[in-house]
């Protein structure tokens, strides 16, 4: 058969090349062409959730009782549905807050408190132990077996071996050199390990493609198919019992209690938090890993049950251990290459788990048990030192060896005495207990951080009193009357069968009585005082993540005083000072601000530092550190609320204001075009009171001048008094004819007009304007046409007005012709709903600029010719308010030069319209 | 980002009604000896309404909004 | 020894009447229609009193008036400034670029020709003086 060396040459080869797919990883992430930015590798990557308890344990539990090795992967597809607002909240929360694994979410949900920092990672430690003894367990056995085949038989449970000798210990120390090889080689800001992930997503290919391998072998290799293996199956009487789905109690609650659980598990698991959570990528991957990873749960349990029926009717009955079957069927048919292909799926899943979980585990025992403690011994002085990366990183590696040890230990101690399922769920229902916490933490701002501590605690007690140390008893650790008589003898407390709760398997048993105090102290004492204001902001904070744009409003509840240096200085201590000034200088630039230098230290770089250093030793010490560097005040409740409450007014504004900005800046724009023309209009109404001042005074005083040069020079030759009164005459007529207008511009304008509409024949009123005006026309030489069409219909509106406006047009073209063949034409035309009339001229033309504006009041054309220019400069405004008034258009084309034209419309009556389409 | 809600709705809903008819009260239903190609009736019904489930939840996801 | 004004008005009919008042006081006239043409008509012969409209196409009168009085060689012309508008901003703003005088219109021809005088008194008192 095989012997050892091959198997262990392709275990290090298989690690080998898990290692080179971490390398290209990490130096893809670095280049910023990351390979893991993916919704596939995501989803892989999540897949770690499936270890060697679903690679080798899954059959072995449905040996012994059927379907009920289900329930752990239906839990998670349920969960699934619901991660669309679980986890996005739980990485979102993350991202902004940088935080790096479960018990730094849970610390700074509530306060940021080291307590619950630590107790979290006490529990989690305590918890995962055991899962990884299961890890443990799995190779050195799958490796036994697979090296003494046929030889290994019943679960061989050599008496502890002495450990120098048992290859366990071995195979535990060698995946902490990996461990420690993968996760800590530096420091990362952000806690992700993009080489991992892709390390990892591997993993989960090959487990997927091993464990359908052997699957079809059994189901097609070594049956003819489903139909032949089940009906084969059912012909046994043993085996039909399992098949058939008795109906105990038990059973129900059971399946309901792992339904449950793995639920639970599948988000709070540090191993699924650390790449869920903190080695997301890109929120957008959430979406298709909601469907994609119960895919893949699916797609591998299709074949456990054939291979456990397979394994039960291929060995005689009680030989070989069900967990092993996945190794021993193609090992029993000869198929060694497939054999060595499901152990070296067995190896992903198990070094998958081991490496992900103890790497999470290292970061919170670091960040949340051991830092805060250090940080608190004056006596190390830690503040002080000047350079912390490598502390921190002796740390973890030291962590990442004790977390081993403590597996082994387990193993050691008690592993032998379960089967491989069992154990896990000792594991899952120790992490169900920071449930109340993380999910009330992320729904409920009412949470408080006493609530946490004492639901957490008293969860924990139970579920050590109720099954971690019920497991020393069962392997013989601990008396066995701990068990069946409680402690002190006290029936009572009985570790599983509290309070005389009888008939539940020990596992719905823990569930049941360690939620009820988790959960009820963490409500009951949570209302019972108000949060605190560092609790209530984080309320806020995490609760609304959803509503509100990025949380930077943390940093408002710090008042306090720092310079650029101090912070720069601090940040350098923990990253490196080289990476420090890039970070620094990322965030001026983000700042808009060129220098680093001119940065202020106000409460945004501060958490902005903070942020940055959480992401090395946890939130909650880096509050600390940053709190040695700034002299803080204190602020009191009623501020900080006023702070919140302004916070998320704040956030809710610019949330709607993000929405807007785009209405807003254009009608921003409008306004500020319609103030300048209101400052303008404003502008003009007193221009065009002092124009009217102007332009009366100026005929009055030629009126009064030459009134009193007639008076005063009686003497005067006929001929220059006839001229002066001449001049009275005419300018008098001229002060008429403006203060006339001026009123009739007035009231027009005011709308205190009378309109006086009749039916006009509009031929009929050019005609009488051209023959007022041909006297004119015809002194100056300008010949004038017209061409006025019969048969248009008629206008509704007032005659004299409507004769002024014609009037004005043509005694304006008059004014600006100067060729000696001028020539002034007059159209009337039927154009669409309207009349139109056109005075068109060929004269000096009107430039573009002067366009714009001789409809204005005052505003008149100069003539550079003749100096002055003629008119009163109202005609045109009022023509204009005239023939709006009647919503028609009055506008001018024209060319300088050339001449203009003048064009007005008219709406025909609507009553009048022919055969208008609807 | 504005997620629609209307998705995360419609997985709620998926969720309930997962844990329906993953439960007993419903589960035994199936616990018959019916076989379908010789694999019992349970068997079955769970993985298939198990994949039925997951592609509601990839529709639910994947398609657009309307 | 007569007296030369300088009428710079635009209106044609207010500067007919104001060269028949300043021909009847004794003096010779010459007009200009804008700022441009007055400060020409300066340039060729330095008259004893300018009377300036303030609103003047092209340059007005108060640019006129600067650039007078920023001309040593006018400096004796006397600046007699009319305008329709009467605002006190204006006439301070006139005095204070150096005009001698001030008439709002419409005037009384009595009342400007009084002021006409009381500025030529000026000069001749002036004249006498320095002889």
């Amino acid at each position: 058969m095989l012997t050892g060396a091959p198997i262990v040459v392709i275990s290090f080869l298989y690690v080998g090349l898990l290692f080179a797919i971490a390398l290209y990883g990490d130096k893809r992430a670095n280049s910023g062409r990351s390979i893991i930015a993916n919704p596939y590798i995501y989803t892989l990557s999540l897949a770690v959730y499936c270890t060697s308890w679903t690679f080798y344990g899954s059959v072995g539990r449905a040996a012994t009782s059927g379907i009920g090795f289900l329930p752990i992967y239906l839990g998670p597809t349920l969960m699934a549905a619901l991660w669309w607002y679980v986890l996005l909240k739980m990485v979102r929360i993350s991202k902004a807050h940088r935080i790096t694994s479960i018990a730094d979410f849970i610390a700074s949900r509530y306060g940021k408190s080291h307590l619950l920092g630590g107790l979290v990672t006490i529990i989690a430690v305590l918890g995962i132990v055991p899962y990884i003894a299961l890890q443990l367990k799995a190779i050195s056995a799958s490796f036994s077996t697979i090296l003494q085949y046929p030889n290994s038989l019943v679960s061989a449970a050599p008496d502890a071996l002495p450990f120098l000798q048992d290859n366990t210990f071995y195979v535990a120390m060698l995946l902490a050199v990996f461990t420690i090889l993968f996760g800590t080689r530096h420091l990362d800001a952000t806690e992700r390990h993009e080489g991992l992930v892709a390390a990892i997503a591997f993993e989960s290919i090959v487990k997927l493609i091993a464990f359908i391998a052997v699957g079809l072998f059994v189901t097609f290799g070594m049956f003819d198919g489903f139909d032949d293996l089940f009906s084969r199956a059912t012909a046994i009487p043993e085996l039909n019992a399992l098949l058939v789905q008795g109906g105990a109690a038990g059973n129900y609650t059971t399946w309901a209690s792992l339904t449950v659980l793995s639920m639970l598990a599948i988000i709070l698991l540090p191993r699924q938090f650390q790449v869920a959570v903190v080695e997301n990528v890109n929120e957008r991957h959430l979406n298709k890993a909601i469907w994609l990873f119960p895919l893949y749960l699916l797609a591998i349990n299709i074949f456990v049950l054939p291979i456990a029926l397979g394994g039960l009717m291929h060995f005689p009955a009680g030989t070989v251990d069900a967990d092993t079957f996945v190794l021993t069927l193609p090992l029993s048919e000869g198929q060694t290459w497939l054999a060595l292909l499901a152990f070296v799926g067995g190896l992903s899943a198990s070094t998958g788990m081991v490496i992900v979980e103890t790497i999470a585990l290292s970061t919170m025992v670091c960040n949340d048990l051991v830092m805060p403690i250090l940080l608190r011994l004056k006596a190390l002085r830690l503040t002080e030192r000047a350079d912390l990366s490598n502390l921190l990183i002796g740390i973890r590696r030291a962590a990442i060896v004790l977390v081993l040890a403590l597996g082994y230990v387990y193993f050691y101690l008690a592993g032998e005495a379960y089967a491989l399922v069992s154990i896990g769920l000792i594991s899952f229902s120790a992490v169900a207990q920071f449930a109340p916490a993380m999910l009330g933490g992320l729904f409920w701002k009412g949470g408080t951080r006493l609530g946490a501590l004492t639901g957490l605690s008293a969860g924990f007690l139970i579920w050590l009193y109720s099954l971690l140390l019920p497991s020393f008893a069962k392997s013989g650790w601990l008396p066995i009357t701990f068990l069946t008589q409680g402690i002190l003898g006290i029936d009572l407390l009985k570790p599983q069968q509290l309070f005389g709760l009888q008939g539940m398997d020990e596992i719905s048993h823990c569930l049941f009585w360690s939620m009820i105090a988790n959960v009820g102290l963490y409500v009951g004492v949570s209302l019972w005082r108000h949060p605190t204001a560092a609790e209530h902001s984080q309320a806020n904070l995490f609760v609304d993540v959803l509503r509100h744009v990025a949380a930077g409003s943390g940093s408002r509840f710090w008042r306090g005083s720092a310079t650029v240096a101090d912070l720069q200085t601090l940040l350098g201590r923990f990253i490196g000072p080289e990476r420090a000034n890039e970070s620094f200088a990322a965030y001026a630039r983000s700042q808009g601000i060129t220098a680093v230098e001119q940065l202020t230290a106000n409460a945004v770089l501060v958490h902005y530092v903070e942020s940055q250093i959480a992401g090395a030793i946890g939130s909650a010490s880096a509050r600390d550190m940053v709190a040695s560097v700034v002299v803080e005040e204190p602020l009191a409740l009623e501020e900080v609320m006023a702070i919140i409450d302004e916070a998320s007014q704040a956030l809710a504004y610019s949330r709607q204001l993000e929405q807007k900005s785009r209405e807003l800046e254009a009608a921003t724009y409008e306004l500020r075009i319609a103030n300048q023309r209101l400052q303008e209009l404003d502008r003009l109404k007193d221009d065009f009171i002092s124009t009217v001042t102007h332009e009366l005074r100026t005929p009055l005083t030629s009126i009064r001048a030459f009134s009193e040069i007639l008076g005063d020079n009686p003497n005067l030759e006929t001929e220059q008094r006839a001229k002066f009164l001449g001049i009275i005459t005419r300018e008098s007529e001229r002060l008429t004819r403006l203060i006339n207008q001026v009123l009739d511009l007035a009231k027009i304008e005011s709308g205190a007009a009378e309109w006086n509409p009749s039916a006009l024949d509009m031929r009929e009123v050019i005609e009488e304007a051209t023959t007022a005006l041909s006297q004119i026309y015809k002194e100056r030489g300008i010949r004038l046409s017209t061409d006025l069409p019969d048969g248009l219909p008629v206008v509704y509106a007032d005659r004299d007005r409507i004769f002024q406006v014609v009037l004005n047009l043509l005694s304006n073209a008059a004014n600006f012709c100067d060729k000696p063949e001028s020539h002034v034409r007059v159209a009337l035309a039927l154009e669409n709903t309207a009349l139109r009339i056109d005075v068109t001229d060929n004269g000096i033309g009107i430039s573009a600029a002067d366009q714009n504006v001789i409809f204005e009041k005052f505003r008149q054309v100069s003539d550079d010719a003749s100096g002055k220019p003629k008119g009163s400069g109202l005609g045109l405004a009022i023509s204009r308010e005239i023939v709006q008034h009647y919503k028609g258009r009055l506008w001018v084309v024209s060319a300088l030069g050339v001449g203009s034209t003048f064009s007005f419309t008219l709406p025909l009556p609507r009553s009048k319209l022919p055969f208008l389409a609807a | 980002m504005i997620r629609p809600t209307f998705k995360g709705q419609r997985l709620v809903a998926l969720f309930m009604l997962g844990c329906l008819l993953f439960n007993y009260p419903l589960l035994t239903l199936f616990a018959s000896d019916i076989r379908i190609w010789g694999i019992p009736l349970v068997y079955v019904y769970l993985y298939v309404a198990w994949a039925a489930l997951i592609s509601a939840m990839a529709l639910v996801i994947e398609r657009r909004d309307q | 020894m007569t007296m030369h004004a300088l009428i710079v008005e635009d209106e044609e009919n207010i500067l007919l009447s104001l060269e028949f008042l300043l021909s009847e006081a004794g003096y010779t006239t010459s007009t200009a229609k804008d700022g441009a043409d007055a400060l020409k008509s300066l340039e060729r012969a330095i008259p004893d009193l300018v009377l300036l409209d303030v609103m003047l196409p092209l340059i007005d009168g108060f640019e006129v008036c600067r650039r007078m009085r920023a001309n040593p060689a006018l400096r004796n012309t006397r600046i007699l400034m009319l305008t329709a508008r009467g605002r006190d901003t204006e006439v301070q703003h006139g005095m204070a670029l150096g005009a001698d005088a001030y008439v709002t219109k419409p005037f009384s021809t009595r009342a400007l020709m009084a002021k006409i005088r009381e500025l030529s008194i000026g000069d001749l008192q002036q004249n006498n003086n320095a002889t």
